[in-house]
Order: structure tokens, then C-alpha cells, then sequence
């Protein structure tokens, strides 16, 4: 079976796609607190530099028509109360300039009673200037008063500084906490499919029930195109093992027939070369009616699989039954066959299986024997749980390819001449396996093949 | 050599007399030493050797050349002329700060080693490192049988009483020249109104005006003033030992003015500058600081009657020259009396 092949992965495209998105807005959410927080920042500035202007317009008064300005103390010592900043001031009476820094830029007022904002360098410096605006009345008539105030920003870049500081902080630290969001959505979106998976690989090579747990709405359908495609398979594999058990069945009776019939005949017939083509004749159809047999056995021992009993086996009577069964065989090959160990042993299973596989293997051993050889089974209790070994003394497996001498109608390379169907240790590792254990086959030092069945403690 | 350098610092005096007005110069050190500092002050120098004499001690190889100007001059040789000096040190805090507010110092990161006091310094530019008060000095031999006055009001009654004892006796800075008289007496008024009052009564005793704190002590000691109003406690102090004043701080509040150092942006040797402004930090809050500079007087007042001059731009609100001239205008009208 090739594998399917993988390209790309859900989970990570999602944890990508999420990191992504918490990655700019992380940068997005920097971006706006900078801003806020300038906006925030100059705004304060502002605020003050407007409240020195005010108080710096408060102390201008018309004195006899003429105007006088008065700065109080705080008007420009207010502007240095949190961070050290050098500060400028201008005043200036319509177009004459009265007093202060004469270069200091002044915001364009865009009436007469607003104020105007504006950043500009002076004196080496980028300073922020307000003015203000109030009119007075002197002796020709109306004039108009402007009070600028600028201020450096020292102390703004130092809150704005600290405030990016902070911004950065909380942008790593979402970033951070949406990583580890998204590292647990990603999880948990993949996990119904990762159950599935779970749910899928774990059944038996023979189970094709349906998905019955819940899965989510999004799967539905998988899930449902899977059910279908395992209920497709499960009635035709059963149609196909009905038909060979139905075909098997109908072969047998029909060449039982034949066979007495061949054999009354070879009886009457005296002719030498009758009698050797009548006994061709009758080994031809032992041949097929074993295969038949073998075939009915297989769909029997696959229908048994599928509803597994687990009744409480007695191994050694079990070996006992199977050896005592096979003896008339053997000793018409002149084969002994003997059990040379038999320790205490039960397993839960099913008997009628386990008698067939082992039956599978001795038939096996008996049928590749010489005349006069010995078959040994032996039932032990080893350190991993009962193990039944079968050995013979015949000609050994030539190749000890399990996947493929298992495989159903696969014979042994050196198997030819010897009448087989292919499906015994099919049915012997398609048992052993449905009980939890395993079949293995080896060859023995001295010549010989030996094949085992392990069963697990249970 | 020697001749040279000397001839080269007549040159630069008589040079620098042309434009601003020196009162004093020294050179300290090695004639051939391999680099100088500048250093344009208002201190007087016997005032400030000890501090040149120990930066000297650890220095050998650095000479200093130290010129002394009264506060107004320094400023126009700074901010007018743009003189090239060093260090720029002054007690006019006022003017120090308007210095480096319009941008003709250079900012300094002092050395970590001493913990600075947060009012010492301003912006990085204007450094403190003296505080010195404002005290009254009487004439002992005038107060034999007088009560000594302890405050302000004190003694504004005693000048009202007996106005026959101290007429032409009472002396303080003539504002209208010193940066330093000016600074005490705007910062006299913010505190209260008490110095109007007494500014008027001794205007009514035709009081003398000086230039410097040094006059006004010489003053008292030769006997021509009784009582000399707003001198630094420091100078007194140091010349005490003649025993013929007493300086009095006054318990209502006595104003605390820094003397403080810049570095203009135009300083010939910056690296100079540094070093010599660290090792002045050092003197003044380091664990070694000597207590030549005054500081140990005020230290033993409490601090609540102290009224420290704070460095910022509040500073610049009496240089403005409409203030100014109204402020000088008053104090002119209260003073000379007709």
C-alpha cells in the first residue's frame, strides 16, 4: 500500500494564520497607544503652555491708554514644574514687539480671541509655541495683544519615551499571550480529527463497523463518505467469503461422490495402468476436496473472528485433542507424532479456532514429513505466555517470509508435489493474531521446519 | 615660553578689558602646563582657590586661568561678545539660567559617582554647587548698646527709632548694577513685603549703594556703615575673625542663592571644562566635599526659614525688560528718596 502523501498541515497553517494575525495586531495595538499616548502628551503640553500664555495676558492692562505687561512669576515657572525646560516668550502690541525673545516664531492666530498651536525650532531646539490673542483698548482705538509662550520637549519626549517603553511591552506581552491562544485553538480545533484518527487506527484489521462517536458538524461528511466506503467493503467481503464457503460446499459433496465412486471402480479394474490413472484420479480430488475443505474452513474461521468467544481454553487438552485427531493420518505415513511437553495452560478464546489453526500447523508438518519421520509438539509456559511449538524433520521453509507464505494461496517454494491448498497458516496467523498473539515460523538447526503459536497471558 | 604665555595673557586681559570689565585675573598652575581651563567667575578669587587648588593637587599637568567679573559683565562677555571661556561661573542664578535657556551652554552628564541634589541642577546645564545666604552684617562697635536684630521687622523698627544713629550708615547692593544685588531683591519681594518697607526706610536714611558684597564688608569693617543689608554670608563669614561685625540671618526667611557653573557651548577645551565641573560636583556633594564653599553655616539653620532661589525659567520672569524696568523704577523711587 503506498502511503498517503502529506502536504502541509492543518494545525500548523492554522497556528500560522493565527500567529499572523496576532502578530499585527500586536504592531497595530504599539501603533495606536504611541499615537494616543502623543496625542495624549502634546495635548497636556498644550494645556499648560496655554494656561502660561493666559496668565502671562492676565498680567498685560491698559494703563492710561497705554498698555503695560506684567509677567508673573508662575506664568513661566509653571512650564518647569515636572521636567527641566527651557521656555521663550514673546509679547508683542499689533505690530510693535514689546517684549521677550523678538525671533520667537509665532502660530498664526486665525482670529482674535483664539489661540494657535504650532512645533517649530528655536534656538537650536524643537520647541512647541502657543499664542494668544486679546484685544485692548487704547487711544486710537483698538490694538491687538499677543502673548506667545514656547516650551521644549524635553519632558513630552521623556513621557512619550516611557509610554513607548510601556507600548512595547504590552504589544509583546499580547503577542505573547495570543501565541499561547493560539497554540491551544489550534490544539483543540485539530483534536475530533486527531480523535478520529485515534478511533480509526486503533480498530482490527477485520473491523468494519461504523464511526459511531459524535464528530464535529464540519466532518460530518468525511465521516459519513467513510462509514459508506466500510459498509461497501464489509458486504462485499462478505459476499465474496459466502460465495467461496457456498462454492466449496457445493464442490465437496459432488467430489465425495466421485471419489467412492473412483475408488469402487479402481477396486474392479485390473489393469495395471487403470489402476494407476484411477489412483491419479483419486489423489487429484483429495487434492481439491482438501482445498474445498480448507476454503470452508477459512470463511469459517473469518465469520468466527468477527464475533470472537472467549470461553476458558484448556491448552494441553487442546494439543492432546488436535495430536489424537491427526495420529490416523500420520501413522498411515508412518510418522510419529508425539507431544513432548505439556505444561498447564489456559487462555481465553475460542476453541473451535485455536483447534483449527493448530490442526493447520500439524497438518502442515505431517503432510512436508518424510515416511518414518517425527513430528514433536511441545506446549510450554515460557516467560511471555503459552507457546505450542510444532516441529518436523521435513524439508524446512525455504524462505521464512511470513507476510508472504501466510498470504492466502501462497505455497512454500519447495512445496511442489506435495498436495496444499496455500491457506493454512492463514488460517493460523489470522487466528493467533485475533487472540492477541502471534505465529512464527523458523527452521530447526538439525533440519526441519518449526512453526509456533504465542499466545499472551490472559 | 614663559614670557610668551605671560605676554599672551596680558594680551588676552587687556584685550578682554577693551569690550568686557574684569576685576581680577590669576593663572594657577604650571606656566608650561600642557592644557588650561578658562574659567570666567564672579567669585572672588581668594573665595574660590581651594576649590582650583585641589582640582591642581590631582591634576598637576593642567593649569587654570581664572578671571573675575561682576555678574552683569560676565553676561554681556558671554551672551553679547561670546567670549570664548570654559566654564562660566556665577551667583547670578538668574543669569546663569538665561544663559543656558537661550542656548549658549552645553549640556552635561556629571559624573555618577556623587548623588546630586534635585535643585542643584537644571536641564543638564546649569550646575549648583554652593548655596549661599543673603545675611544682614552689623558694625559691633555700633551695636554695643543696641539689641541685635534678628529679622527683618526687627530691624526696621531699630532704623525707625533711631534714624539720627544711622543716617548715611546703612548700606546695600546697588540693584541697578549687580546681578547679584538684583536677583536678592527680586526674590526678597516674592518672599514678602517686608523688603519694600525696609528698602523705603532706608532710602529715608540715605543709604549707600554697592557694587559687591566685598565693599559692603570693607564698609562695615572701617567703620563707614553700621549695617549692611543682603551681604553673602559666605564672605562675611570668612572675614569674621576680625571680630569687629556680626552677620545675622534673618529668622523670617532668608533667601539662599546657588552659585552656580555652566559650560558654553563655545568652551576651547570641553574635555577640560568636564573634568574641572566633576571635580567642583565632587567638592560639593561628594563624601569628601570640603566646607570651605559656606555650606556648612546653613546646614545647621532650619531649613523651613530658608528660601532657596529655585533654578528654571521663573528666573527669567525679572529679566524681562519691562519688568525690569518697572522693578528698577520702584526700587529707584523707594531708594532715593529726594
Amino acid at each position: 500500500m503506498t502511503p498517503p502523501v502529506a502536504q502541509g498541515s492543518i494545525r500548523r497553517r492554522l497556528l500560522l494564520l493565527l500567529l499572523l494575525v496576532s502578530a499585527a495586531m500586536a504592531v497595530l495595538l504599539y501603533f495606536v497607544v504611541q499615537s494616543v499616548a502623543q496625542q495624549v502628551a502634546q495635548d497636556s503640553q498644550d494645556n499648560i503652555l496655554a494656561a502660561s500664555a493666559r496668565s502671562v495676558m492676565d498680567g498685560a492692562r491698559s494703563v492710561e491708554g497705554s498698555i503695560s505687561v506684567d509677567l508673573p512669576y508662575s506664568a513661566l515657572s509653571m512650564l518647569d514644574s515636572v521636567t527641566d525646560e527651557r521656555v521663550f516668550y514673546a509679547v508683542w502690541l499689533g505690530p510693535e514687539f514689546l517684549t521677550g525673545y523678538r525671533d520667537l516664531p509665532r502660530p498664526p492666530l486665525r482670529d482674535q480671541s483664539t489661540m494657535a498651536f504650532a512645533s517649530r525650532e528655536f534656538l537650536g531646539e524643537q520647541v512647541r509655541i502657543v499664542s494668544v490673542g486679546r484685544p485692548f483698548a487704547v487711544h486710537e482705538g483698538q490694538v491687538l495683544v499677543e502673548v506667545s509662550v514656547a516650551q521644549t520637549l524635553s519632558g513630552q519626549r521623556q513621557t512619550l519615551t516611557e509610554i513607548s517603553h510601556m507600548a512595547l511591552a504590552i504589544g509583546a506581552g499580547f503577542f505573547a499571550i495570543s501565541a499561547i491562544l493560539a497554540l491551544l485553538v489550534a490544539r483543540s480545533t485539530i483534536r475530533p480529527l486527531d480523535l478520529l484518527t485515534a478511533s480509526v487506527a486503533r480498530r482490527g484489521p477485520k473491523d468494519l463497523r461504523p464511526v459511531s462517536a459524535p464528530v464535529p458538524h464540519e466532518m460530518v461528511p468525511l465521516v459519513a463518505s467513510l462509514n459508506t466506503l466500510m459498509q461497501r467493503l464489509e458486504a462485499s467481503l462478505a459476499r465474496s467469503e459466502d460465495f467461496i464457503a457456498e462454492a466449496a460446499h457445493r464442490v465437496r459433496t459432488p467430489l465425495a461422490i466421485v471419489r467412492t465412486k473412483a475408488e469402487i471402480i479402481q477396486r474392479s479394474v485390473t489393469k495395471a495402468e487403470n489402476r494407476a490413472a484411477l489412483r491419479e484420479m483419486i489423489h487429484a480430488i483429495d487434492d481439491s476436496s482438501r482445498t474445498a475443505g480448507q476454503l470452508l474452513d477459512h470463511a469459517m474461521v473469518a465469520f468466527r473472528l468477527d464475533n470472537l468467544a472467549q470461553e476458558t481454553i484448556d491448552l494441553s487438552a487442546l494439543v492432546q485433542d488436535s495430536v489424537e485427531r491427526l495420529r490416523p493420518i500420520s501413522e498411515i505415513k508412518d510418522i510419529t507424532l508425539m507431544v513432548t511437553a505439556s505444561d498447564a495452560a489456559t487462555i481465553k478464546g475460542d476453541s473451535i479456532l485455536l483447534q483449527s489453526a493448530l490442526h493447520n500447523l500439524l497438518d502442515n508438518a505431517v503432510k512436508y514429513s518424510p515416511a518414518g519421520s517425527r513430528v514433536e509438539v511441545a506446549l510450554r509456559c515460557g516467560d511471555f505466555g503459552p507457546r505450542i511449538d510444532v516441529r518436523d524433520t521435513g524439508a524446512g521453509f525455504a524462505d521464512l517470509d511470513l507476510e508472504r507464505l501466510t498470504g492466502r494461496f501462497e505455497r512454500g517454494t519447495n512445496s511442489s508435489g506435495i498436495v496444499g491448498s496455500g491457506l493454512g497458516l492463514t488460517i493460523a496467523k489470522d487466528v493467533i493474531e485475533a487472540h492477541g498473539g502471534q505465529l512464527r515460523i523458523g527452521n530447526n538447526p538439525k533440519g526441519g521446519a518449526c512453526a509456533s503459536l504465542l499466545f499472551p497471558w490472559s | 615660553m614663559r614670557e610668551f604665555a605671560f605676554s599672551l595673557v596680558l594680551m588676552l586681559i587687556a584685550h578682554c578689558a577693551a569690550a568686557f570689565e574684569i576685576e581680577d585675573h590669576r593663572w594657577f598652575g604650571a606656566d608650561n602646563a600642557s592644557q588650561t581651563v578658562t574659567i570666567l567667575s564672579t567669585a572672588d578669587i581668594r573665595f574660590f582657590a581651594p576649590m582650583i587648588e585641589s582640582f591642581l593637587a590631582t591634576n598637576p599637568a593642567v593649569a587654570v586661568d581664572y578671571t573675575v567679573a561682576s555678574s552683569t559683565e560676565v553676561m554681556r562677555a558671554i551672551h553679547a561678545e561670546r567670549r570664548p571661556f570654559d566654564l562660566v561661573i556665577s551667583s547670578a542664578m538668574d543669569l546663569q539660567t538665561k544663559l543656558a535657556n537661550d542656548g549658549f551652554v552645553q549640556r552635561h552628564e556629571p559624573d555618577g559617582a556623587h548623588v546630586m541634589a534635585d535643585w542643584a541642577v537644571w536641564n543638564d546645564m546649569v550646575f549648583a554647587f554652593t548655596q549661599e545666604a543673603a545675611a544682614i552684617v552689623l558694625s559691633n562697635k555700633v551695636f554695643e548698646d543696641l539689641a541685635v536684630p534678628r529679622s527683618r521687622q526687627e530691624l526696621i523698627a531699630l532704623l525707625r527709632e533711631n534714624p539720627d544713629l544711622f543716617r548715611g550708615k546703612v548700606g546695600t547692593y546697588d540693584i541697578r548694577q549687580s546681578g547679584l544685588g538684583y536677583l536678592f531683591a527680586t526674590q526678597d519681594t516674592r518672599a514678602s513685603d517686608t523688603y519694600w518697607r525696609l528698602t523705603e526706610v532706608m532710602g529715608g536714611l540715605d543709604a549707600k549703594l554697592y557694587c559687591c558684597s566685598s565693599d559692603m564688608i570693607d564698609a562695615v569693617e572701617d567703620g563707614t556703615l553700621a549695617v549692611a543689608y543682603n551681604v553673602l554670608q559666605s564672605y562675611a563669614i570668612n572675614r569674621q575673625d576680625t571680630g569687629r561685625f556680626t552677620v545675622v540671618l534673618p529668622s523670617d526667611f532668608s533667601t539662599v542663592m546657588l552659585r552656580s557653573v555652566v559650560i558654553p557651548n563655545n568652551a576651547p577645551t570641553v574635555e577640560m571644562a568636564r573634568l574641572f565641573l566633576d571635580h567642583m560636583l565632587g567638592q560639593a556633594f561628594g563624601p569628601t566635599g570640603n566646607a570651605a564653599l559656606g555650606q556648612s553655616a546653613l546646614d545647621q539653620r532650619n531649613e523651613a526659614s530658608l528660601h532657596r532661589i529655585r533654578l528654571g525659567p521663573g528666573l527669567l520672569v525679572f529679566l524681562d525688560q519691562l519688568k525690569k524696568r518697572a522693578f528698577l523704577q520702584e526700587w529707584t523711587n523707594a531708594i532715593l528718596q529726594p
